[in-house]
């Protein structure tokens, strides 16, 4: 159908209005209230005009973060948490995606169907499994008991107490993020392993190459892209995350940005910290998101060279 | 050839690590669906099989009321979500896919946006909206609705536009040059060919509803808005019955079941492969 070049056009309106609205003013707000005031009940009052612009907020929390204060510690500790578990994600997540996609065979149809599938269970529900099996009589703590990784993990201080799991640990968040978000890791990763051209490894291995140097200098380089587009799919989630710290720590000892946003919007009555911390978040993460961006442009136009 | 291709000497251990992998992935949520048919109160002690958590007469999915409107209001949001969302994204789509030329690019990448926002920065962003600048609708089930709407738009415009890719002008250009009118060309022949990319994208709208947690969280207001995640979030470290386990096996049962219905809807009528790709959103 030709029409008009109005025609299509008018067709997309809506749709734009709506995420105009409800996505750019939106996000909008945010910023007139980051850089707005408060009144005397501590609600937020968004300046609307950039010229009105109060900058006292967010360079408050700019400083908080510069000299060490609780927003650098929570800061630091995020960047651990999601570190790790990005890490984690990769060790166990390669050979996952690796195997599916180059030595599965006829299974490889089943084996996928398992990769997707934790992708359509409410992230809750799966917390709530780990939540009855963490807990101090329940079946995970056992199991980690009898098979002496609790002794193990209380030995070398990662966990407190006998059973404590879930008490304010962070190696159970870290955990719990890792499982929470691998799935989405391993999925790109498989599509760019699996898009690799076998004849290319071949060429290494005839041309001399040890399977291991083949590996790490033809099927590794070759997987690089899904690889990062694995690790930024799960970082920009995880950056954001609260629920996963708040359901399996409960303890404001492994709070991430996310739980201290959450604090400050929905339990406390300190919005206007809350849509600074916000702002800041964001802007970090649109930087990570252009970095990377960037990266894969690079490489994509590598490539082709 | 293939056994010189692996580097890692004996796949074994690759297949032992993915096995390891799955079970590890899937196991505990088995284990807390398992707990779901539990007799007696506790989620981690073995007490029978019944499905008193499910039906029976107190404290049941089915008869407590808290959790009965929990699930009511989840199944309304997703309804809701789908009326509004497959519309408003097959249109968008349409236009996308259509309208070149100045703006389009701009649009393209406003829509792909909010599927790489952490959710967190949109749930905070829509509540200040709501909060700051539409006041008179407030907070509550039309705030959740809109919020839900915002985000899964763009999963329907990328299956959409997924389909009109792949379907190519070259259907419309034969009709039209059989003599089709417009408007011939659009319902009697585009149309039918997006059928199964609009049925698999509203059945991921109304999956992707069901299991929304935070930006349906920060838009609530009171316990009527309550929604299963927020349930599943608020009591699932006080102590709560298997109850708990049933109604998240419902959900899982409920979302499995949108997307079984979905695949093979797409599968049947646009090819496996295509398929695949939308349930791994990877179109």
């Amino acid at each position: 159908m030709s029409g008009s070049r109005w025609t299509w056009r008018l067709v997309a309106l809506p749709g734009v209005a709506w995420l105009s609205v409800f996505f750019l003013v939106a996000f909008y707000t945010v910023l007139a209230v980051a850089f707005g005031n408060q009144d005397t009940l501590s609600q937020p009052v968004p300046h609307w005009n950039p010229l009105d612009w109060n900058v006292g907020y967010v360079s408050e929390m700019l400083d908080n973060f510069w000299h060490g204060g609780p927003f650098w510690t929570v800061s630091l500790r995020t960047i651990q948490f999601v570190a790790l578990a990005v890490l984690l994600s990769l060790l166990i997540g390669y050979p996952v995606a690796y195997f599916t996609a180059m030595h599965a065979g006829r299974w490889k149809g089943a084996i996928l169907l398992a990769l997707i599938l934790p992708l359509w269970i409410n992230y809750l529900m799966r917390m709530l499994a780990w939540i009855n099996l963490l807990a101090p009589d329940g079946v995970g703590s056992d199991v980690l008991h009898s098979v002496g990784i609790e002794d193990l993990f209380l030995s070398i201080g990662l966990l407190d107490e006998p059973g404590g799991w879930l008490n304010g640990q962070p190696v159970t968040v870290i955990l719990a993020l890792l499982y929470g978000y691998i799935p989405f890791f391993i999925l790109p990763l498989f599509v760019a392993i699996d898009r690799i051209d076998r004849r290319q490894i071949d060429a290494a291995r005839d041309l001399g190459a040890s399977p291991a140097s083949a590996f790490f200098r033809v099927t590794l380089p070759l997987s690089w892209a899904g690889i990062l587009a694995g690790a930024v799919l799960i970082a920009l989630p995880m950056f954001g995350d609260y629920y996963t710290a708040d359901l399996v720590s409960a303890s404001t000892q492994t709070n991430m940005i996310g739980n201290q946003i959450d604090e400050f919007m929905r339990q406390g009555s300190e919005k206007v910290t809350g849509a600074a911390l916000t702002l800041l978040l964001s802007t970090f993460l649109l930087a990570l998101m252009f970095y990377y961006l960037r990266t894969t442009r690079r490489a994509g136009t590598a490539a082709e060279v | 050839m293939s056994v010189l291709r692996n580097p890692w000497g004996k796949p074994r251990f690759l297949a032992v690590m993915t096995g390891g992998y799955i079970i590890w992935s899937v196991l505990p949520v088995l284990i807390a669906i398992g707990f779901a048919f539990n007799d007696g109160r506790s989620r981690t002690t073995w007490q029978g099989f019944s499905t008193r958590w499910f039906t029976g007469e107190t404290g049941s999915v089915l008869h407590d009321p808290a959790l009965r409107d929990a699930l009511g209001h989840t199944l309304l949001l997703a309804v809701i979500c789908v009326a509004v969302a497959t519309p408003l994204g097959v249109a968008l789509a349409l236009g996308l896919q259509r309208w070149r030329g100045r703006g389009s690019g701009t649009v393209n990448g406003l829509m792909l946006l909010p599927l790489v926002t952490p959710e967190i920065v949109m749930g905070v962003a829509l509540l200040l909206l709501f909060l700051q600048v539409f006041g008179g609708i407030g907070l509550g089930t039309d705030a959740q609705a809109i919020g839900q709407i915002t985000f899964t738009l763009s999963y329907v415009v990328v299956i959409v536009r997924g389909r009109l890719v792949s379907i190519g002008p070259e259907f419309e250009e034969a009709a039209a040059d059989l003599g089709a009118p417009r408007r011939d060309q659009f319902f009697r022949v585009l149309l039918p060919l997006l059928a199964p990319a609009i049925v698999a994208s509203a059945a991921v709208a109304f999956a992707t509803s069901i299991d929304d947690f935070v930006v349906t969280q920060y838009l609530s207001s009171d316990a009527s808005t309550t929604t299963v995640s927020m349930l599943l979030y608020s009591s699932a470290r006080g102590a709560p019955t298997p109850a708990l386990n049933a109604i998240a096996t419902v959900n899982l049962m409920i979302t499995l079941l949108t997307l079984a219905f979905a695949y093979l809807v797409y599968r049947r009528f646009a090819g496996r492969d295509e398929a695949t790709a939308v349930a791994t959103l990877e179109v």
